[in-house]
């Protein structure tokens, strides 16, 4: 009977996301503009939420690095524009994010707790400053042009990304590789002594995360015609994917994506009219969200619905 | 050797500055356990009372350190009692508190922030205050004032937690906080008034740091970040430490500026990562 | 057979010597006790053989080679497994996937989830802890706990285990359980070396004990001839052996 109910719901649940991705794999061909737009925006940080979900909330290491790589994406589109096909451009951010965060995984996956994320916290901006200098000194500018892709080219481009991040996601959770870095989150050492190669482990999850990171940015860039390090290395890209992450929820892979669809649509309203307010607002939510809502809006609904449905059961 | 001579004492004065500055982001995570991200923005809001007070009923700066302290103080205190109080007590293990209420102050930085700028507008403000150049090496006498206000307010901190019977107590709470609570100190009220401390300490830095720089409501992440590398040079939770690193990274600040000043912000954060990752305990840490 | 043997084992701590200069060996199928006062470098001696620390000196081979320097999960690969002091249990994963967790990494064989599975519940039924299998493990009674980390250390199919003081906070009941447990243990062909507090519950399983007291091997032998050395007696003066 059990089993019965988890294939039917298994099934419901594939329908629903073959459903959604039919809808936004024809969407451009039905519609354009606003909806299209937005659409990107909301990919863009579903990628950047859920990737960073991948590493940091199994394995409790806050990573802060995320705009790093992010950042790194768009320098990759900016200094090769013109030089690669797009595609390939997108595929290089992604394999160079890949091997950079290998290194700093390497480097820095040693420290523990709040040290690992100032650290990777510093470390946006110390890519941020260097690549400031370089280009003060080399190229003797402060930004850079990118070709731009048609908005059509953009949507597809992120969305086979979105789709990728999504696959990967699910396969690390439900690997071996998920169950040893929930472990490691638990309890390093215990995880150590079980026979779990905890370094590796972390420093290859990290990195597979800094993929597509990287591949968002290099997709991204293209929507800018101008990019300088603080439009490419900004903060905000570290500290948005926590939010949703916590906004939404992180017990299930469907938490980030709503947390971060969620977000972007109310930011899109706020923000081009009172910028200042939205950016309180955010501050406010994830004090909320960290004070009320250990498991998100998601955990928050289930739990709202569990109440719903044992207050009927419940004797009169 | 003059030239060493003005980036001495400009490292030292910068120095001072830097050790106000973080001595606060110290006690707040050495004792009350809060990695406070939003500490520069308290730094901001500071500066910005105190140029708001001398523009509205012309109250000297220094003066105005007297308001700008405990109103920052009671904020903090406030903030403990409501927001953190209630993170530690939700938290299974410190690892989780420490992690949980450094994301709250990331909430805590852009609230404050753009609250700031809803109040305050986002445009350049500055005002002159003495100014003068004192004695040969050129040194602005508005920094030797601050210099001296750091001193002062070093030796009281001093004295206050080696005499006090509320001093002890911290130092017993930063020690270890379950036998402080056995010994019969409040921990909940210890950890609400470093806290409320830390963040006093930043709105008086703010106070002396809007008569030698220009302020805008954005400029509070850069001293967090100053704070922090200060902070992690000494030695997290260490107040001698915040004090000498303070120092340290001023002398360090002024030389790499004497040579390339667009090389200053890369400076900082190449001693902070590389201390991190050879001695995240701190120079002085064992 | 010696199966572990370490010598001039030193371990520094700032300028302490937790554990100065010790020779020790554990043979093939021998329950070796390991005892001394609080501070005795009992634990240090764990961590060492476990690879948690680095001894400053001294080397540790294991069935002929050498195997100090090798990272935690490698000697846990190789067969020592253990179990810690304070209890380090997966919280908030359900019993069988703590144990999971072992048998999946822990063997030094690829062992595919099915098979990890199988184990598991073979492992938690050997520690009696089947009912609970779906509890997290924080929720579990710290006698449950204990049993849990046995379970997961069994599941890495280890040929040496440690087992620090896993009957500390154990009512007598329990602590009778515990030894049998480890008679259990023994009889897999398992070896094993326990640090325990409980005299009694050692003087009955250990074949052989090893006094530690200040970093120092100070006794070794039968728990008979233990029990009456005088090195011993003075260290644990006034308490009964």
């Amino acid at each position: 009977m059990k089993t019965i109910r988890m294939t039917r719901n298994r099934g419901i649940t594939l329908g629903l996301l073959l459903i959604a991705f039919l809808i936004l794999a024809f969407l451009p061909q039905v519609t354009s503009g606003y909806v299209i737009t937005l659409l990107i925006d909301i990919l863009k940080f579903a990628i950047l939420t859920v990737a960073w979900v991948v590493f940091s909330g199994p394995s409790g290491y806050m990573s802060l690095a995320t705009a790093a790589f992010y950042g790194l994406g768009f320098y990759i589109a900016a200094v090769f524009s013109g030089t690669f096909p797009f595609p390939v451009l997108v595929i290089m951010a992604g394999a160079v994010a890949f091997v950079v965060a290998l290194g700093v995984g390497a480097l820095t996956l040693r420290l523990r707790g709040v040290y690992f994320a100032i650290f990777t916290f510093a470390l946006v901006l110390l890519v941020q400053n260097v690549v400031l200098e370089i280009e003060r000194v080399v190229t003797e500018t402060r930004g850079r042009f990118v070709d731009t892709v048609s908005t059509e080219g953009v949507y597809y481009a992120i969305f086979i990304v979105f789709v990728l991040t999504m696959l990967t996601a699910v396969l690390i959770r439900r690997s071996r590789y998920g169950l040893a870095l929930q472990s490691i989150g638990e309890y390093e050492e215990a995880a150590a002594h079980s026979g779990i190669n905890v370094v590796r482990t972390k420093v290859l999850t990290f990195a597979v995360s800094a993929i597509f990171m990287g591949m968002a940015g290099a997709v991204i860039a293209t929507r800018r015609t101008y990019i300088d390090p603080y439009i490419a290395f900004n903060l905000n890209t570290s500290f948005l994917p926590v939010l949703m992450a916590m906004f939404g929820g992180m017990t299930n892979l469907a938490g980030p994506v709503i947390g971060a669809a969620l977000f972007t649509y109310i930011g899109e309203i706020l923000l081009t009219r009172f910028p200042d307010l939205y950016m309180l607002i955010f501050g406010v939510v994830l004090i909320l969200a960290i004070l009320f809502m250990p498991n998100g809006v998601l955990g928050l609904a289930q739990r709202v619905w569990r109440k719903i449905r044992g207050g009927r059961r419940a004797p009169a | 050797m003059n030239a060493f001579r003005d980036i001495f004492l400009t490292g030292l004065l910068l120095g001072g500055i830097f050790a106000l500055v973080s001595v606060g982001l110290s006690l707040q995570y050495g004792v009350a356990r809060v990695l406070n991200v939003a500490h520069g923005e308290f730094i901001m809001v500071g500066a910005f009372i105190t140029f708001w007070m001398l523009g509205s009923i012309n109250l000297n700066p220094l003066v105005s350190l007297v308001i700008t302290g405990p109103a920052v103080f009671i904020m903090g205190l406030i903030l403990h009692k409501t927001l953190f109080r209630r993170l530690m007590d939700t938290s299974p293990s410190l690892d989780v508190f420490e992690g949980k209420s450094m994301l709250a102050s990331f909430g805590l930085l852009y609230v404050v922030q753009n609250l700031a700028r809803i109040i305050w507008g986002s445009d350049v403000e500055g005002y002159n205050f003495l100014n003068s150049t004192v004695t040969a090496a050129q040194i602005p006498l508005n920094r030797l004032v601050a210099l001296g206000f750091v001193i002062v307010l070093g030796v009281a901190f001093y004295l206050f937690l080696a005499r006090t019977r509320l001093g002890k107590a911290i130092r017993a709470s930063a020690q270890s906080p379950t036998t402080a609570e056995l010994m019969g100190v409040n921990i909940h009220n210890v950890l609400a008034i470093c806290f409320g401390l830390g963040l006093g300490l930043a709105g008086i830095a703010g106070s002396l740091l809007s008569t030698l720089f220009a302020i805008q409501t954005s400029i509070g992440l850069g001293y967090t970040v100053i704070a922090m590398v200060v902070v992690v040079l000494g030695g997290l939770g260490s107040i001698t430490g915040a004090m000498i690193g303070g120092v340290i990274l001023g002398l360090v600040s002024s030389t790499v500026t004497f040579f390339q000043p667009s090389l200053t912000m890369i400076a900082y954060y190449v001693i902070f990562i590389v201390l991190l990752l050879s001695r995240p305990k701190g120079i002085m840490g064992k | 057979m010696r199966l572990l043997e370490g010598e001039g084992l030193t371990r520094h701590f700032g300028g302490l010597a937790a554990v100065a200069g010790i020779d020790f060996h554990v043979d093939q199928g021998e329950i070796l006790g390991l005892i001394g006062p609080n501070g005795a470098g009992k634990t240090t001696l764990f961590n060492l053989i476990s690879a948690a620390l680095k001894p400053t000196s001294g080397t540790i081979s294991y069935q002929g080679s050498q195997i100090t320097g090798l990272p935690p999960y490698k000697i846990c690969r190789l067969g020592i497994a253990r179990t810690f002091q304070t209890v380090k249990i997966f919280a908030h994963l359900p019993a069988v996937r703590n144990v999971i967790v072992g048998s999946l990494f822990g063997t030094g064989s690829r062992t595919s989830g099915a098979e990890a599975l199988r184990i598991a519940d073979e492992e938690l039924e050997f520690v009696e802890l089947s009912s609970l299998r779906n509890v997290p493990a924080g929720d579990l009674t710290l006698a449950a706990q204990k049993r849990l980390e046995v379970a997961r250390a069994l599941a890495t199919h280890p040929t040496l285990l440690l087992l620090d003081e896993i009957m500390a906070g154990l009512t007598h009941t329990e602590v009778d359980e515990a030894m049998d447990l480890i008679a259990r243990i023994r009889a897999r062909g398992i070896t094993v070396i326990m640090i325990e507090h409980v005299m009694h519950a050692i003087m009955n399983i250990c074949d052989r004990i090893v006094v530690l007291d200040f970093g120092l091997k100070i006794a070794e032998g039968t728990p008979a001839e233990v029990a009456v050395d005088e090195k011993v007696i003075e260290v644990y003066l006034g308490e009964e052996i």
